[in-house]
C-alpha cells in the first residue's frame, strides 16, 4: 500500500471546536439516542429474539392455561387477561440489555470516544437512556399490533395510551439497566446481575394474575415490586375498553391497594417516573467519576 | 552492559526540540497509582509545538496510563499536566477541546459506514456545519479512504479501520494528537503503510503528535522519544542521539558451541554475552575491528558472525539493562498484579 498523492486538497480546513455548554450537550444527546436506534435496526436477530419470549408466553403458556381454566376467568379470555403483562414483558429485557451495553462499550466501543469528547458525561447517559428507551417502546409497539389476536380493541385512544404507557416503562426499565451497568464491568455480570432483578420483577408484578385474593406474603412483595406500578395502569386501560361483568372486573383488574386505598392511575404512573429519574440521576453520577 | 550518560544538549545533527515557544504538553512529576501498584512514578517532559514525540517501552511499562491521564480520561494521583495550556484536571473540558485519542483498540462503530462515523464525531464536538463536509473529504481523502466513505466499516480491513481512526481525530483539528500504540496487531506492510500517511499528514496539518509504541522501528520516526520501564522515564532524546550513546556495535555469533563461546569470551576478552533470538549476543567499541581477533583468540569454531550498528534496541537494553522481548515477558506477571488490583477496587 502506498500513499496516494492527494488529489485534491487545497488548504487546509480549519476546525474551531466550540466552547461547551447546553447546545453541545444536546447535540451529544442527540448523537448518541441516534445511534442507538441505528444500532438497533441494523440488528434484525436481536429484533425478533426478544419477541419471541413474549409471543410464547402469550401464545403458548396464555393458550395452554387457558384449557385448565376453561371459562374459569368470569368469563374473560385468559390471554386477554394476559395481554398487558406480556406487553410489559416485550419491553422488559429490550430496555434493560440496550441498556447493558454500555458496559460493553466502555471497554471496547464508541463509549470511550465519547468520554474524551468536549461534552458532559451525563449527557451520554441521557442520550443512552432515552435511545434504549425507544427502541424498547418501539419493541412494545410491534407487539401491541397483535392485540386483535386475543380480542383487545384496536381503538384509538387505547393505543395511544398504552403507548405512552410503554414510553414511561421503558424509560425507567433502561435507567434501571443503565445504574447497574454504572458500577458493573463486565458483561457476564451485568447479565446476572439484570436477571436476577428482572425475573422476580416479572413474576412478582401481576402480570399474569390478577393482585386480587393473594396471600399476605404475596401481597406484600407485590406492592413493593416497581413493575407492578406499571403493568396495572396498561390493565386497567385494557380492561376500561372490554365489555366486562363488574364481578369479573373487581376480581381480575382490582388495581393495587395500599392498606384498602386504591392507588389511582396517575400516582402509579408518577411513581414509575420518579423511579426512573433517580435511577437516571445515579446513573448520571456514577458515569461522571473518573478514575 | 553499562549505562552511558547521554549528552543532553545533544549532538551532531540531532534535532533538538523544534523551538516553538511554549510546550504545547507539559509534565511534572505526573504518577499514578492503583492501591499499592505505581503504574506511573512521577516523570517529566515536556512536547514542543509540531514534535513527534514517542513514548517507547514494554507493556505495562505506564504508556497507556499516561495517555490516560494526559487525555483526562484517568486523573493523576500526583504531579501535574497541562496540554495545550490547560490543566488536565482543573480544565478538563478544555484539553478535550484540544486534542485528539486513537485508542489502541478500535472504537468504530463496524455497523456504520465510514463517513457515518466521521459526521457523529462530527457533531459531538460541535465541528460547524459549514465546514463539516470539507473537513471530512480532507481527513478522508488524507488516509486514502474518501472512495470508500460509503462502505461499512465491518468491510475494513485491520490498517483501513486504524487509518479511518487517525482521520477522525483529526476531524476537529486538534492541536495534539495522542495516537496509543497506533499500529499494534497490523501485519508490517500495513504498518509502515500506516506511517506513511501519518508522516503525510504532519506535512500538510499543523499538528503535534504524542505516541506510544513498543516497537523499536517505529520510534524512529519519532523527533525525540522517551524510554519508559516500570513507570518511570529512564532517558530521553533524539533517535540519533540515543543510538550514538550507546557507543558500541552489536555483535551475535553462531558457533558450534553456544556455552563455550559464551565461557570464553568472559576469560579471554571479558566481554559479558548472553543467548538472544538464538545467537550468542554481546555489545563491543568498533565490532569490526573485532571480528578478526574473534576469530583468531576465541578457540570455539565459530559458523557465522554479524556487526550492526547500534539499534533502538541496543539503546533500551544498554538503559535498562534487558531486551524489550524480554522485559514484556517478565512483565506479564506485574500486569496480573496490576489487573487483580484494579479489579479490587470495585
Amino acid at each position: 500500500m502506498t500513499v496516494q498523492p492527494a488529489v485534491t486538497t487545497p488548504t487546509v480546513v480549519g476546525v474551531r471546536v466550540p466552547e461547551g455548554g447546553m447546545r453541545q450537550d444536546l447535540r451529544a444527546v442527540k448523537v448518541v439516542w441516534q445511534r442507538e436506534l441505528i444500532r438497533f435496526k441494523s440488528d434484525r436477530a436481536r429484533m425478533l429474539t426478544s419477541l419471541l419470549q413474549p409471543v410464547l408466553y402469550l401464545f403458548v403458556l396464555g393458550t395452554g392455561l387457558s384449557a385448565l381454566a376453561a371459562g374459569g376467568a368470569g368469563g374473560v379470555n385468559l390471554r386477554t387477561f394476559m395481554f398487558p403483562g406480556v406487553l410489559s414483558m416485550a419491553l422488559l429485557f429490550t430496555a434493560a440489555f440496550s441498556a447493558g451495553s454500555i458496559v460493553w462499550d466502555r471497554e471496547f466501543g464508541f463509549l470511550r470516544e465519547m468520554l474524551v469528547a468536549p461534552v458532559r458525561r451525563g449527557a451520554i447517559v441521557i442520550g443512552k437512556c432515552l435511545g434504549g428507551a425507544t427502541v424498547a417502546a418501539g419493541q412494545g409497539v410491534v407487539f401491541l399490533t397483535l392485540a386483535g389476536l386475543v380480542h383487545v380493541p384496536y381503538t384509538p385512544v387505547l393505543m395511544l395510551t398504552l403507548v405512552a404507557e410503554l414510553l414511561l416503562l421503558a424509560f425507567t426499565l433502561t435507567a434501571f439497566g443503565l445504574m447497574a451497568a454504572a458500577r458493573i464491568r463486565s458483561m457476564q455480570s451485568f447479565m446476572a446481575v439484570v436477571q436476577m432483578f428482572l425475573l422476580p420483577m416479572f413474576f412478582l408484578s401481576g402480570a399474569l394474575y390478577p393482585l386480587s385474593n393473594l396471600p399476605t406474603w404475596l401481597r406484600v412483595l407485590t406492592r413493593i415490586d416497581p413493575l407492578t406500578y406499571a403493568v396495572d395502569p396498561m390493565r386497567r386501560a385494557v380492561f376500561a375498553h372490554l365489555d366486562i361483568p363488574p364481578a369479573a372486573q373487581r376480581v381480575l383488574n382490582p388495581g393495587v391497594t395500599w392498606f384498602g386505598w386504591r392507588v389511582p392511575t396517575m400516582v402509579e404512573l408518577a411513581l414509575v417516573l420518579v423511579m426512573g429519574l433517580v435511577m437516571l440521576g445515579i446513573a448520571m453520577a456514577e458515569f461522571s467519576r473518573t478514575e | 552492559m553499562t549505562t552511558t550518560g547521554v549528552d543532553a544538549s545533544g549532538g551532531a545533527g540531532t534535532p533538538a526540540p523544534p523551538d516553538g515557544g511554549e510546550p504545547v504538553v507539559s509534565v511534572r512529576g505526573l504518577a499514578k497509582r492503583y492501591g499499592d501498584v505505581t503504574a506511573v512514578a512521577g516523570i517529566d517532559f515536556d512536547v514542543m509545538p509540531g514534535e513527534t514525540f514517542g513514548f517507547l517501552g514494554p507493556n505495562g511499562a505506564g504508556k497507556s496510563t499516561t495517555i490516560n491521564m494526559l487525555c483526562t480520561l484517568v486523573t493523576p494521583t500526583g504531579g501535574s499536566a497541562t496540554v495545550a495550556g490547560h490543566d488536565v484536571v482543573a480544565r478538563r473540558h478544555q484539553v478535550r477541546r484540544n486534542i485528539g485519542l486513537v485508542f489502541q483498540d478500535t472504537t468504530l462503530d463496524s455497523y456504520l459506514t465510514a463517513e457515518r462515523n466521521l459526521q457523529f464525531h462530527a457533531e459531538l464536538y460541535g465541528v460547524p456545519k459549514s465546514v463539516v463536509d470539507d473537513r471530512i473529504h480532507q481527513v478522508l481523502d488524507m488516509v486514502g479512504l474518501w472512495e470508500r466513505r460509503g462502505s461499512l466499516v465491518r468491510t475494513f480491513s485491520g490498517g483501513m479501520q486504524r487509518r479511518l481512526e487517525i482521520a477522525r481525530g483529526l476531524l476537529h483539528s486538534p492541536r495534539v494528537l495522542f495516537l496509543d500504540e497506533p499500529t499494534v496487531g497490523l501485519d508490517p506492510q500495513t504498518r509502515s503503510s500506516i506511517w506513511d500517511y501519518i508522516n503525510e499528514l504532519k506535512r500538510r496539518e499543523e499538528i503535534t503528535i504524542f505516541l506510544t509504541t513498543h516497537y523499536m522501528d517505529e520510534a524512529e520516526h519519532c523527533d525525540r522519544i522517551a524510554i519508559i520501564d516500570n513507570g518511570r522515564i529512564v532517558v530521553l532524546d533524539s533517535p540519533d542521539v540515543l543510538k550514538a550513546s550507546v557507543g558500541k556495535d552489536r555483535v551475535q555469533l553462531h558457533t558450534a558451541d553456544d556455552s563455550a563461546a559464551i565461557k570464553a569470551l568472559k576469560e579471554r576478552f571479558g566481554i559479558a554475552a548472553a543467548i538472544h533470538e538464538g545467537a550468542v549476543t554481546f555489545a563491543v567499541p568498533g565490532g569490526e575491528q573485532f571480528v578478526p581477533r574473534l576469530f583468531a583468540e576465541l578457540g570455539v569454531p565459530i559458523q557465522a558472525v554479524s556487526v550492526a550498528r547500534p539499534s533502538l534496541d541496543d539503546v533500551f537494553m544498554s538503559y535498562t539493562g534487558t531486551t524489550i522481548r524480554d522485559a514484556e515477558a517478565s512483565s506479564t506477571d506485574q500486569m496480573r498484579a496490576f489487573v487483580a488490583a484494579f479489579r479490587g477496587r470495585r
